[in-house]
């Protein structure tokens, strides 16, 4: 890599109202300290091309907007700086394996419904305290460690992109979806095991996964989809052998007695639903 | 959830080979899927040869006749080589996939170490193993024989 002050954006693009198929194009722009690839798209924009379209929030790698394919592997754009691709060119192009809506921009919708399909959420059978709670459900730290590691996804699709089942088979949930189905039934305060096995023992579960372990390298945030599914995989078969152990639920955590309030600290404004 | 017509961009078996780290398991994982092709392709083959004893001596001679040239041989080598593979890279996907070898969810710190990385030194010992698998096999096909 030279210490050129100039850096060549290649991006992949692709305008719907005027283009057959992508296609790719340059830009040359200054190369600045601490640059990164997300910067340098912002300088385009400002500089170059305003029509140059990607989907960007918070630029901290928290919000999972701008993932994307750089020089070849899904990354975050803004958790990735310029100098440690170590390279002359950043090509860019939108995740693959979505379809493309413009340029970098790739329409996520088929990741976030078949996250969706597998309730990524708190399922309890107590529906009475679900919805009008009376209280915490209570939790160890220990509990807590079964499933924390696959609470930090952020929904970036950069698994999926990388993932080489996803890549020949739509029907296929993805290592995004299944990981966070494993993260809700690890959860002790969650009792929607049964409900999500319908889908999870379909083709839409996780035995379409044969460890390619992309989705866990390409991972921003360590996540480790590719254990998730594992583990998963092993609840499932000890539950068709009737060998599972299911967690007892968390029950509601009473209430502190002898605590006193902080008179500075107001009381909770008033429910609004 | 809104639907918009984008333009398509699935990898397709492209996918096997790009858009990742490519890392040893993504080979093994693609290695995986073409050797049981070719070993389902070839027990297609060996059905079709051994069915011909049905219909008598002389037609189960002459399908033996047509499949015992050296290309076929040199054939034979190959589909051993897939099973040894096959068989040794299908233990290590049994047990981690039974979650065995990943390690337990762990707070992701920066490097981060994954699943991928416990299970290395399973990967390494399916490949020795089916290398000293392969070993033998050529020592019986072309040295011993």
């Amino acid at each position: 890599m030279s210490d050129a002050k100039q850096i060549l954006y290649r991006v992949r693009r692709y305008d719907p109202a005027r283009d057959g198929a992508p296609r790719w194009q340059d830009f040359t722009i200054p190369r600045t300290p601490g640059m990164t690839v997300l910067d340098g798209l912002w300088t385009i924009k400002q500089t170059l091309d305003a029509t140059l379209a990607w989907r960007a929030s918070c630029r901290m790698g928290v919000c999972g907007s701008c993932g994307m394919l750089v020089n070849g592997r899904p990354r975050l754009a803004c958790n990735t700086q310029v100098s440690e691709l170590g390279a002359d060119v950043v090509a860019l192009a939108p995740l693959p394996n979505f379809d493309i809506i413009r340029d970098l921009v790739p329409d996520l919708a088929p990741a976030f419904d078949a996250h969706q399909a597998l309730m990524p959420f708190i399922v309890r059978e107590d529906v009475q305290e679900r919805e009008n709670p009376t209280g915490e459900f209570g939790q160890s730290a220990e509990e807590l460690e079964h499933y924390l590691q696959f609470s930090y996804c952020i929904k970036c699709g950069c698994c999926m992109a990388a993932c080489p089942t996803y890549a020949t088979d739509p029907s296929y949930s993805g290592p995004m979806p299944l990981a966070q189905a494993h993260r809700y039934n690890a959860d002790t305060r969650d009792e929607g095991f049964r409900n999500r096995k319908e889908t999870l023992a379909g083709e839409r579960g996780p035995w379409r996964c044969h460890f390619a372990g992309e989705c866990s390298r390409v991972c921003p945030k360590g996540v480790d989809p590719a254990k998730a599914i594992q583990l998963m995989k092993r609840e499932l078969v000890l539950d068709y052998l009737r060998l599972r152990r299911a967690h007892a639920s968390a029950p509601v955590a009473p209430k502190p007695k002898d605590g006193k309030r902080r008179p500075d600290v107001p009381d909770a404004p008033a429910r609004t639903v | 959830m809104l639907k918009v017509q984008g333009h398509p961009n699935r990898l397709g078996v492209r996918g096997w080979a790009v858009g990742g780290r490519w890392g040893l398991e993504r080979y093994l994982y693609t290695l995986h899927r073409l050797t049981g092709v070719g070993l389902i392709l070839y027990l297609l083959l060996h059905i079709l040869v051994t069915s011909s004893r049905a219909f008598g001596q002389a037609a189960w001679e002459a399908a033996m006749g047509r499949v015992s040239g050296p290309v076929f041989h040199a054939g034979e080598y190959l589909v051993f080589a897939a099973f040894a593979f096959h068989a040794m890279n299908g233990i290590r996907l049994v047990l981690v996939e039974l979650g065995f070898g990943v390690g337990k969810p762990i707070e992701p710190v920066y490097p981060y170490k994954t699943s991928v990385d416990f299970q290395r030194s399973l990967a390494v010992g399916s490949l020795v193993l089916a290398g000293v698998l392969l070993v033998l096999g050529t020592l019986d096909f072309f040295v011993l024989d």
